[in-house]
């Protein structure tokens, strides 16, 4: 299964490449870039550095570090062969940079080497973080990817199309929209049971609504402009009104609202951890599985407290770069600065 | 406007059908019967357990055909799942749990005292603390204390609210010892002590986002024509923000609060389970644990069906407010 991780990060480097190309030929785009760059450098970087941890340990192959065991057979990615989970772990909980254990206060095998301290099995606490970062990206990025094709297809040919087209997508999403968004999580994820994809699957349906609404919306405002009007009386084909015309104009809006999502994704996902349906090494497992930790006597805080902090710092950085980006790409507060 | 009630009510019950349709799909269609019931007692049981089990909780029928009547009959189509479950589910008929057999009805009546006694006050209080504060943050707009403010919520958006709920159980209950740790009593006089930390935490967890969108609806007004008529007769700042930019502001914030009522009902997952509240919310944690299907069903429909009631009064009484709505035509939108 490894090919997949890889293939996976190869189609995104390219995909990123392609895309920072084309954006930068187009003087409005070159420009946000730079506003974007100018107001938000810091959590840019930081989300860059997540964004690489996320690489890394999608990136994997078997062999060639010399690990004997069961592990030697997996294809490991590049942060387990950093880490080596498989030859450095102690027995049992102990705290960051300590030389012994939590409980009974036995020697360690490795003192001093584990920097967030070790975890009830005694795996690394910082190797669980790391291995956290890819997870959280697939919740929110992979998700967004696959959900936002989705409502734009229907939210442009409802709002483009009107007529018989746009009523059922419109009954269709008030359906959706009328079942409170926890509840269908839960009841999509019970009828299509636990595990990665059923979960993205499920997250993607109930965030779909909200997109295709405003493409809908805004795309009912753009069909009536005079250029539209003007390709059309030209005899331009729809698909290629959609594609000059209305597409274009709708980038912003999917900007936003994926930066939006990703923030809401990656923080329900915790939700689901908790109630036992989330997806396995997330964060929000993490949280959960050290929530009892709290009330031991002297407390356990660094699985809970390594795990929060991750998640903090994702969602921060991507909501500050959400606030930029409104503030950059929408033509409202443009009109308000000049 | 009597056309425009009727139409609107006809959309209402188009999408409780609807939902009807997505919950039969996915608890008749992709989990079916034979599937909740390895679910319900595990994989190595006999053939004749699962049909017992089919039987006893009323899944025997087939979904959406039933060759058991020929072509010419009209049970070929009624006498299904299909049939029987939009007919149980319109007529209020919930039947018993799949788990403990215990009418669901019943439990969802017991449990939705225990999460209104919860999610009412969290609500106003939290809506007070929202709007006041946004209110201050406008009329202290692009200064420090707005920034900070803007800051903090910023930060408070970005915090998950499991956090909230295991950071704050463990601040107020354990560490400061001010209120009991978790549990509920119907007694009125100790139920504010149980109360207590999940109302202090889930305020806490909401003021980020709520702030920053009132704000925003607070700022659009300040700028108004009216507002500066306002201060051009000599209104004071604090009575031009009550008196003017508060009032004329309520009425974006009230579609936002009458949309969330209906979600009053439906409790919060999270808290009743943490702090012990025997909710609605608890109820569906328990309906999950337990592959629950059929309590499950049921929560969802009726907090389906409350926020299609919720949006049908809120679209009559602003058709009522604002003729434009009724002229525009088409439901919803």
């Amino acid at each position: 299964m490894s090919w997949i991780g890889n293939a996976i990060v190869a189609v995104l480097l390219v995909a990123g490449v392609y895309v920072w190309w084309r954006a930068r030929r187009n003087r409005l785009w070159r420009e946000a870039m730079a506003a974007l760059a100018r107001r938000r450098r810091f959590a840019l970087i930081i989300l860059g550095i997540y964004v690489v941890i996320g690489m890394l340990d999608a990136v994997s192959w078997v062999g060639g570090d010399g690990v004997q065991g069961v592990a030697a057979s997996e294809a490991r990615s590049v942060i387990d062969r950093i880490f080596k989970p498989s030859v450095f772990r102690e027995k049992s909980y102990s705290a960051p940079f300590a030389s012994a254990e939590f409980v009974g206060g036995a020697a360690l095998t490795f003192p001093g080497r584990h920097v967030l301290g070790t975890d009830l099995l005694g795996d690394d606490v910082l190797y669980k973080t790391l291995k956290g970062v890819k997870v959280a990206l697939l919740i929110g990025g992979l998700t967004c990817l696959v959900l936002i094709p989705l409502a734009l297809l229907f939210g442009v040919s409802a709002g483009y199309f009107g007529g018989r087209i746009d009523d059922v997508v419109f009954f269709v999403m008030s359906t959706l929209a009328s079942i409170p968004n926890l509840l269908l999580l839960i009841a999509l994820i019970m009828a299509l049971g636990k595990g990665t994809l059923q979960v993205c699957f499920a997250l993607g349906i109930t965030g779909w609504v909200g997109l295709s609404r405003l493409t809908r919306a805004e795309t009912l405002k753009l069909r009536e402009l005079e250029y539209v009007q003007a390709a059309r009386a030209l005899g331009v084909s729809h698909f290629t009104i959609v594609l000059r015309h209305i597409l274009p104009n709708l980038a912003h809006l999917v900007i936003i609202t994926f930066a939006l999502l990703f923030t809401g994704l990656v923080l329900s996902e915790t939700i689901l951890a908790y109630l036992g349906i989330g997806l396995d090494g997330s964060w929000g497992r993490m949280i959960d599985q050290a929530r009892n930790e709290l009330s031991r006597d002297p407390i356990i805080w660094w699985n809970i407290a390594a795990a929060s902090t991750a998640l903090f710092i994702l969602v921060l950085c991507v909501n500050l770069i959400a606030d930029a980006l409104r503030d950059i790409l929408d033509p409202r507060t443009l009109r308000e600065r000049t | 406007m009597l056309a425009y009630i009727v139409r609107r009510l006809a959309f209402g019950f188009a999408t409780v059908l609807g939902v009807l349709g997505v919950l039969f799909v996915l608890f008749f269609a992709v989990a079916d019967p034979d599937e909740m019931a390895i679910r319900a007692i595990g994989e190595r049981a006999s053939p004749e357990t699962y049909t017992a089990w089919k039987r006893n909780h009323g899944y025997d029928k087939p979904l959406i055909i039933n060759t058991e009547h020929d072509w010419t009959s009209i049970d070929r189509y009624t006498d299904t799942l299909l049939i029987e479950h939009y007919e149980r589910m319109l007529s209020f008929r919930f039947g018993r749990s799949d788990s403990d057999d215990t009418p669901i009805w019943t439990r969802i009546r017991e449990g939705a005292g225990p999460s209104l006694s919860l999610t009412l006050p969290l609500f106003v209080i939290g809506l007070l603390v929202a709007v006041a504060l946004s209110l201050a943050v406008a009329f202290f707009r692009s200064t420090y204390i707005d920034r900070s403010v803007l800051v903090i919520c910023m930060l408070g958006m970005s915090v998950a609210s499991l956090i909230y709920i295991i950071g704050g159980q463990y601040l107020i209950g354990k560490l400061l010892r001010w209120f009991p740790i978790s549990g509920f009593d119907t007694d009125p006089s100790v139920i504010a002590r149980f109360l207590a930390i999940p109302i202090l935490i889930g305020v806490l967890a909401e003021f980020g986002g709520t702030v920053r969108l009132y704000r925003t609806v607070f700022l659009e007004e300040v700028n108004r024509d009216y507002v500066r008529t306002a201060r051009a007769k000599g209104c004071g700042e604090i009575r031009v923000m009550i008196h003017h930019v508060l009032r004329n502001a309520l009425l974006p914030i009230i579609t936002n609060v009458v949309l969330a009522i209906p979600f009053l009902f439906i409790g919060s997952i999270l808290f009743e389970s943490f702090f012990g509240i025997p909710g609605l919310g608890a109820l569906t944690v328990e309906a999950i644990n337990g592959n629950d299907f059929s309590t499950l069903r049921t929560i969802v429909y009726i907090g389906a069906l409350l926020y299609i009631l919720g949006q049908i009064l809120t679209d009559i009484c602003y058709s009522l407010a604002d003729p434009r709505v009724r002229l525009g035509g088409g439901a919803g939108g």
